[in-house]
Order: structure tokens, then C-alpha cells, then sequence
């Protein structure tokens, strides 16, 4: 309950404004304006600065909500409290078929794909009988509770903000859960994501719709309280304001939303009031101006107002110890595991006319350290992607278990008990170690997004952080748990990889240079660890540079050259191998 | 439907989509150099044509003294960033650039609005002053944030847009123009007319696509542009000046654009605002090219152009979305074939 505090101190100080003897009722309005764009804002928070998809459209969802409840109450009658589910409905529905379309595309061609829509769809609205064309649907009933009828701004100010607390409040508790987690995984690629069960396309569907679904209430409240709707406001340059208001605020900030809206609004207001006394001019002078001010903002603060604010603060916000005493439930492992764990046979990857991987085979025993040596460009980490799942083999066959894994995706490799580590680290940059960790846990929960934003999710939760935090210690950075990932050195960082790994509960743990940027003591403490993972019954597959640490490890050594294995053996027997020594050294020493 | 009209549709629709195409080069180009999503190409549009527009009419458009003034911009900030190092060329260098430059476009374009220069003076003065524009542009807005993330570069390139369009509506008034045609002369062939403006318009795009591609394929700045589009770091470490690169794209870019509102001018009426939309069309042909190949792009604009003028035939009151919506199976297409490698962010 602590860290709602700040949240109900907030709501308190809401609904005491109009209370407040003095207020003129003009601030009220510009308070309910800034309700309205803070709700949108919202969505484009967790859509673009949480999850990385930048939407110039979301005007058009607005609209979305906003005619539908104009058309159904101001034309057919309907009450607007039945209309409100349908508004959310029918944005949510539209989010669901242009984020089919969208959601999937990269980088720049998505902000430019939401321009594109968000155009056409203003225009739809301009053009369609049977929302009023361009003069649009006047004439909408107010919101009404019993008698009372929400006429002025001064009583639809009350639905407003508590829409957009609750929204506020629904979003972070999404943010803190288990898909949350996935959510603010997408902005750093799919990859590392995707190797612990989370489906990206789907997960940035669902930030696409959730962002929708706020629009459209956001459009619902606005037709209330305009009481006539017409296409202007869900153009282009609208769909540019709302990203203009979450970036001011701060994209990546739940709070960064109410304030780039509070922010965008009152300066709106006073550059259109005061400009033209100013400057004696005609003409769109606040466009000029705020378009100079949004440049130098950029400029100077690009993560926006928020982070600045808050990294000003005098007090932290106290973070908590997960309890390990809670346990997720084991793999289950049949004691008559048979010994052959991992089986590569004949695997073979070709990108064009360039065989990275060629004919390779060879298998991994349970309780067995491998590891897998070879000069640069050897084919080891494609090696590593092909029995992830990451990359699909031209031919050859990879099993598990004795089950072929075929072309599986990553998402069911993991599954399956295999778990990874990158050569180059994929963690979260701006999430704590334990978050980065929990992402390893993500397939031993079940709770849904639906579920985390009403908080039902706690108990799951809870498991899933213990196991998270279990792990952190068992590799050593249990001091380091709740500080940035981003903060950690490239060493630390690859251990956190490791704790993120042991998450999935593996059977085989698949390990890219994990000794890398590491120091003697921290190597000599991972090859403690990783003999203590195979006494436990995991086996490890390694691929390693460092040979002294190889050789004082590894079980067997597979050696590859040019994406073809030319050894396979002993520590004892490579060391002696001409042929592996000819492809270090380069000459027939 | 008969034969007149379908050929005449075509013919509308690939003098339109020429335009499409420069625009669409122009901001391929910028995107690749720079990874800025030139959102301001309209503008340079408008600008363009509406200043040609002005100098025709022997009035003196309020651009030449943006261009003065934005040149002292980038002349501080070149001076505040070489504080340290004071170098006497690099100064005199600037100095020339971003000062004597505009001034004596400045100068030009007063001594020709009174003197009722013929076309040809107009088209000169009014692409010089875009083209100081567009290389002020990139140094006060887009080179300090040359480091940042594509969004960040993108909503800058907003920010740009609203300016300088807020920027147009002062200089250019709210009421559209009309400029003189460049090639009064005229043949039919058939039952076609070609006018003597569509033919320029023909001619100079295939110009400047032949013109970019050698530009890119033979010359070394071309190469140097190459170099940074593929890898900044890299050509850094090579000793291509990035910010060069960047430079010469947005010269290119805004050359561009001012052209291709002089070009249209004559043909249709331009208002402060009608860049926006012209430069989206753009955009889709750019988009379609998946904003790295020019002549898929140059296609991407003909069919773009030629879609607009039959959907403005047959169901006028549905161009607009007819045109954007042709974009969602180009992205779904784009989706389908999408590589599945990792992009490196931030």
C-alpha cells in the first residue's frame, strides 16, 4: 500500500480543485482538457516509450470513440453509459485490425505507417453521410447520474480525472507484472525476449489495442463533453500533438503523460492568448512557436520533463526484497532420463552462398559440461541460434530428448528446458536486475495482462520475483539486485544473463562467452558455479575464448573451423590435436 | 469510360506522380544520409513554389529574409561550437556559407522583385533561397541531434513542420497562388494535349534521377554519402565528415523540393499548406521503395500519382483516403517479407 501514497495524495488534491473559493471556472476547462489528452497520452506511453512502437494515428482512435457514441446517443437515443463499452469496443476493434497490419513492420516504417492511416481514416470521417461530413454529429446528450446531468465542466470534471486516475492506476500495475515486464522488453528487439517464451507480436498488440482502448475513452468522455463532435480534432496534426505531449512529459513515464499533457495545454493556451497581443500579428504564431519549443526541448531534455523532475527529488522510492522463501513448482524430470540431452546431427546453415554452419554434429550428455571452441567465424553462435531457434537449419536435424525440434521458434525451444545467454549482452538497460532476471521466469507464470491491472496477480508475482531473486544470489549479485542493469559492468552484466537463464528452471543451460569481460576471481567463481550446476544435474553447453578456462571445465571439447567441426574429444586430447593446432596457430607446428 | 479520358487520367496522373517521385528521391536520399523522416519536405515545397510565385509577381517573399536569418543561427552555434579552437578558414568558411550567402540571395531577390525578371531569374533566386534554408536547417536543428534515435529525430522533424508552416502562412498569407509556366509552348498528339510545362515537368525529374544516380554511383562526395547512410561509425573512422554528408543531403532535399513546387505551381494552385500533403505522397512512394531503393520509389510515385487521378474521377470524394489507404497493403506486404533480423535501438 506504501507505494500508492504518492498516487492517493495526488487524487485528493484532484477533486479538491473546484472546491477551492476563487477558481475561475475557465481553469476548469483547460483542467479538463488536460484530463482528455493526458488519457491518450497514456497509451502512447506505454506504446511508444515503454514498448517502442511510435504512433503519429492515435487521433484517429479518438475518433473512434467519439463518433461512435455520438452516432449511437445523439442519433438513436442510446444511453451514454451503454455507449461507453461500445465506444471502447469499436477502438479496441480497430486497434486489433490496423495493429494486425502495423504492429509488425520496424522501425521507421511503423510511425510512418500510423501517419499514413491516421490521414486516410480523418479523411473517412470527413467524408461519411453518415457522420456528418465535415460539420459532424451535434446535439450529443450530456453524461447523466440519476438527476443529475453533467452540463458544465465543472461536474464532467469529476468523470474525467477519475478516468484518467484509474487508468493511471491500471497502467502501472500492468507495468509491474509479468507481461509488463514483456512489454518493456520489446523496445530493446525481440530476441533475447523471445528466448523466454514471450511472443512478441502478440505482446505489441496488446500495448497497440490497451493504447487504443484509452484513446477511445478518451474520445467517449470528449463527445460528452463538447456535446458535438466534427473530424478536426482526430486529424494528422492531432496524432502528432498526443506523441508531442508524451514526449514533453516524458514517453516512458506512466506520470510523464499527465504531465506533457498539463504542460502542452496551459502553454497552448497562453500562446494563443498572448502571442498575438505580443507580436501585433495574423497567422498560426503559437504553431511557429511551439514548433521552435518542441525542437529546443529535444534539444535539451530529450526523455522528456518527467525523469528530470523526479531525478530531483530528495526522497527514493524504497524498493523491496522479494521473500525466496516462496518456490515456483520444479521441472518435472524423469529419473530415467535418457543420456543423450541434446543431439545435433548433420546441421547445416547457409546465408546465400556462405555456409556458416557445415554438416555438424555431435551431443550433449545430461550432467555434462561441452564446450564448443573454434577461431573467429567459426559458425558458434550460429551454431547456438540454430539449436535455439533463432535462425531455422537449411538441413539437418537438432533433438531434444530424442524429440526432433525441427523448425520450432525460439518460444517452444525454451520450453523444451533449453535456455541461452548472448555474446553480446541483450539485457534491459533501464530495468533492475531483478525485473531483467524475472523476464527468465516469464513461461512459469500465468497471470494475464487483464489480470495484472486489477492486481490479481500477486501471488504468481511473488513466485516469479522469489525465483528471480533465488537465482541473482546463487550467482553472486545479490547486492547488486535492485540497481539499473544499464549500471552494471560488462561482466556483471553477462552474469545477470546467466541468473536470467537459470530462471527457466533448464535442463541444459546454453552459454555464449560467458567468461568474457569477466576477472580471475569472477571466473574462477562462474567455474564454481557451473560445476555446481552440472553436480545438480544440468549439463552446459559453453562457447568459450578462454581456453585455460575451457580446458579446466569442459567435459568433452567440440572444436569447429570455417563452419565444420575438425575435432572432437578430451581437454587432454584437443590440447594435442594437430589439426586443431593448425587452425589456431594457422601453420603445421 | 472512353479512350480520351483514360489517357488523359494517365497523363495527369504521371505528371503528378513525376513530382511524387522527386519528393519521394529527395526524401530517400535524407532518410538514408541522415535518418531524419523528412516530415518539412512540404514545406520546401511550398516555400519554393509560393516564392517563385511571389518574385513572378514583382513582390518580395518573405523566405530570402528567413534564410538570412536562420544563416545567422547557424552561424552562432558553428561559432559557439568552435569556441575552443578558434580556426580562421573553418570561420571564414561558415562566415561564407551561412552569412554572405543568404545576404546576397537577399539582395537579388530585392533588386529582382522590382525589376520583373523573367521566369527563369525567379526559379534561380527562389531554389537558392530554399537551398540556404534547408542547409541552415540541418545545422541549428538536426546536426546536435544527430547522435539520437530515429523518434527522436523524427519528432524534431515535426517540430520543424509546424514552424515553418506556421512560418508560410505569415510570409505567403492565407490566399493560394499561382506562378508563370516555364515552357509556354505546346503540342497534341492525338487527342492529347502536351503542354510545354508537363513536358518540363518530365524532363527534369528524369534529370535529376539520372543526375542522383550518377551523382551516387561515380563521384566520391556520392560515395562518401553511401558510406555514412550504411554506417556512420565507419565512415567517421574513414574521414568522412558526417556532418558533410548531412549538409549535402539536406541541400539536395530542399533544391529538391523547391523545385518540384515550381514545377507544379503553374499547374495548380498552392496554398501555405498544400506542401503537407503533396510531401505525404511522397512519403508513401518512399515508403513503398522501403526508403532505401530509388527506383522503386520512382515507380511507387507513378502509381501513386496515376491511382489519385483515376480514384479523383471516379469517387473525387474519396481521393485522400483512396491514396493513403493504398499504403496498408504495401505495409502488409512489407510485413509479410519483413527480415526477421535484430535491430540494434537507442
Amino acid at each position: 500500500m506504501r507505494e500508492r501514497w504518492p498516487l492517493i495524495v495526488f487524487a485528493v488534491l484532484v477533486a479538491a480543485i473546484p472546491f477551492i473559493p476563487g477558481v475561475p471556472p475557465f481553469w476548469i476547462v483547460l483542467l479538463d482538457n488536460i484530463g482528455l489528452s493526458a488519457l491518450v497520452a497514456m497509451g502512447l506511453v506505454l506504446l511508444t516509450g515503454v514498448g517502442g512502437l511510435t504512433s503519429f494515428g492515435q487521433a484517429a482512435f479518438v475518433g473512434f470513440g467519439a463518433y461512435t457514441t455520438a452516432v449511437l446517443s445523439a442519433q438513436y437515443g442510446v444511453s451514454p453509459w451503454l455507449t461507453l463499452p461500445l465506444s471502447l469496443l469499436v477502438s479496441g476493434l480497430a486497434a486489433v485490425l490496423l495493429g494486425l497490419v502495423t504492429v509488425r513492420l520496424s522501425g521507421h516504417y511503423l510511425p510512418l505507417g500510423t501517419l499514413a492511416w491516421g490521414l486516410g481514416l480523418y479523411y473517412l470521417f470527413s467524408k461519411l453521410a453518415f457522420l456528418g461530413r465535415n460539420d459532424g454529429i451535434s446535439g450529443i446528450p450530456p453524461l447523466s447520474i440519476g438527476s443529475l446531468k453533467m452540463l458544465d465542466p465543472g461536474t464532467i470534471y469529476f468523470a474525467i480525472w477519475a478516468a484518467v486516475l484509474i487508468a493511471a492506476l491500471l497502467t502501472m500495475n500492468l507495468l509491474d507484472s509479468r507481461t509488463g515486464r514483456a512489454i518493456r522488453a520489446l523496445r530493446r528487439g525481440h530476441i533475447a525476449a523471445e528466448a523466454f517464451g514471450v511472443y512478441s507480436p502478440r505482446a505489441k498488440l496488446l500495448v497497440f489495442i490497451y493504447a487504443a482502448v484509452l484513446a477511445g475513452l478518451s474520445g467517449w468522455l470528449y463527445a460528452h463533453f463538447t456535446r458535438a463532435v466534427n473530424p478536426t480534432p482526430f486529424g494528422a496534426q492531432a496524432g502528432i500533438e498526443y506523441l508531442f505531449v508524451a514526449v514533453v512529459g516524458g514517453a516512458g513515464y506512466v506520470w510523464g503523460g499527465v504531465l506533457g499533457a498539463a504542460i502542452v495545454v496551459i502553454l497552448k493556451e497562453v500562446l494563443q492568448s498572448y502571442l498575438p497581443l505580443l507580436l501585433h500579428g495574423e497567422g498560426q504564431l503559437e504553431t511557429i512557436v511551439f514548433g521552435i519549443l518542441l525542437v529546443t526541448l529535444l534539444q535539451l531534455a530529450p526523455t522528456g520533463l518527467w525523469p528530470w523532475l523526479t531525478a530531483r527529488l530528495p526522497f527514493k522510492p524504497l524498493a523491496k526484497k522479494p521473500d525466496t522463501s516462496i518456490a515456483l513448482p520444479a521441472r518435472a524430470r524423469s529419473a530415467s532420463a535418457p543420456s543423450v540431452l541434446l543431439q545435433v546431427d548433420n546441421a547445416r546453415k547457409q546465408f546465400g552462398g556462405v555456409v556458416a554452419v557445415n554438416n555438424v554434429s555431435f551431443d550433449v550428455q545430461a550432467r555434462e559440461i561441452v564446450a564448443l571452441i573454434g577461431p573467429n567465424g567459426a559458425g558458434k553462435s550460429t551454431t547456438f541460434n540454430l539449436i535455439t531457434g533463432v535462425l531455422p537449419p537449411t538441413s539437418g536435424n537438432i533433438s531434444v530428448l530424442g524429440k526432433a525440434v525441427g523448425n520450432a521458434p525460439p518460444q517452444d525451444v525454451v520450453k523444451l528446458g533449453i535456455s541461452r545467454t548472448f555474446q553480446h549482452v541483450k539485457l534491459v538497460p533501464d530495468m533492475t536486475v531483478l525485473e531483467n532476471v524475472a523476464i527468465g521466469a516469464h513461461l512459469r507464470g500465468h497471470s494475464n495482462a487483464l489480470s495484472s491491472m486489477f492486481r490479481l496477480d500477486r501471488g504468481d508475482e511473488a513466485k516469479l520475483l522469489a525465483e528471480a531473486a533465488r537465482q541473482i544470489e546463487r550467482v553472486g549479485l545479490g547486492d547488486q539486485m535492485h540497481q539499473l542493469a544499464g549500471s552494471l559492468s560488462l561482466g556483471q552484466q553477462r552474469i545477470v544473463e546467466i541468473a536470467r537463464a537459470l530462471c527457466v528452471d533448464p535442463m541444459l543451460l546454453l552459454l555464449d562467452e560467458p567468461a568474457a569481460g569477466l576477472r580471475h576471481m569472477e571466473k574462477q567463481r562462474l567455474g564454481a558455479l557451473l560445476r555446481d550446476l552440472r553436480a545438480g544435474g544440468m549439463s552446459v553447453l559453453l562457447v568459450e575464448h578462454d581456453m585455460g578456462f575451457v580446458m579446466d571445465l569442459a567435459d568433452r571439447i567440440v572444436v569447429l573451423d570455417f563452419g565444420t567441426k575438425i575435432a572432437e574429444g578430451t581437454p587432454a586430447a584437443i590440447k594435442t590435436n594437430p589439426e586443431v593446432i593448425k587452425a589456431y596457430l594457422g601453420a603445421t607446428a | 469510360m472512353n479512350t480520351t479520358i483514360l489517357l488523359f487520367l494517365l497523363q495527369d496522373g504521371i505528371t503528378n506522380g513525376a513530382i511524387y517521385a522527386l519528393l519521394g528521391l529527395a526524401l530517400v536520399l535524407v532518410f538514408a544520409v541522415t535518418r531524419v523522416i523528412l516530415i518539412p519536405q512540404g514545406e520546401f515545397v511550398t516555400y519554393g513554389a509560393l516564392t517563385y510565385a511571389s518574385l513572378a509577381a514583382g513582390r518580395m517573399p518573405g523566405t530570402a529574409k528567413l534564410a538570412v536569418v536562420m544563416g545567422l543561427i547557424a552561424f552562432a552555434f558553428d561559432l559557439y561550437a568552435m569556441r575552443k579552437t578558434l580556426h580562421v578558414p573553418k570561420i571564414a568558411r561558415t562566415f561564407g556559407l551561412n552569412m554572405v550567402f543568404p545576404v546576397i540571395v537577399l539582395l537579388a531577390s530585392l533588386w529582382a522583385a522590382d525589376q520583373r525578371m523573367p521566369a527563369g531569374v525567379s526559379l534561380v533566386l527562389s531554389l537558392l533561397i530554399v537551398a540556404s534554408i534547408g542547409l541552415s536547417l540541418y545545422r541549428i536543428v538536426f546536426q546536435p541531434l544527430a547522435h539520437t534515435s530515429v523518434l527522436v529525430l523524427l519528432i524534431a522533424s515535426v517540430g520543424v513542420h509546424l514552424a515553418l508552416q506556421g512560418l508560410g502562412l505569415l510570409f505567403f498569407g492565407a490566399e493560394g497562388q499561382r506562378g508563370p509556366t516555364l515552357l509556354t509552348a505546346s503540342a497534341t498528339l492525338g487527342s492529347l494535349r502536351f503542354t510545354g510545362q508537363g513536358m518540363a515537368v518530365y524532363g527534369i525529374t528524369i534529370a535529376f534521377i539520372v543526375g542522383l544516380w550518377l551523382f551516387f554511383g561515380l563521384t566520391l562526395y556520392g560515395k562518401a554519402l553511401r558510406a555514412t547512410a550504411v554506417n556512420r561509425l565507419g565512415a567517421r573512422l574513414v574521414g568522412i565528415r558526417t556532418t558533410l554528408s548531412g549538409q549535402i543531403a539536406f541541400l539536395l532535399a530542399s533544391t529538391i523540393g523547391a523545385l518540384s513546387g515550381i514545377l507544379i505551381v503553374p499547374i495548380t494552385t498552392l496554398y501555405y499548406d498544400t506542401g503537407f500533403l503533396i510531401g505525404l505522397k511522397g512519403f508513401i512512394a518512399a515508403i513503398i521503395g522501403g526508403l532505401i531503393s530509388y527506383p522503386l520509389t520512382a515507380v511507387a510515385a507513378l502509381v501513386v500519382g496515376i491511382v489519385e487521378a483515376f480514384s479523383s474521377f471516379y469517387a473525387s470524394n474519396f481521393k485522400e483516403v483512396i491514396v493513403f489507404t493504398l499504403l496498408i497493403p504495401v505495409l502488409l506486404l512489407r510485413s509479410l517479407a519483413a527480415p526477421a533480423v535484430e535491430e540494434e535501438k537507442d
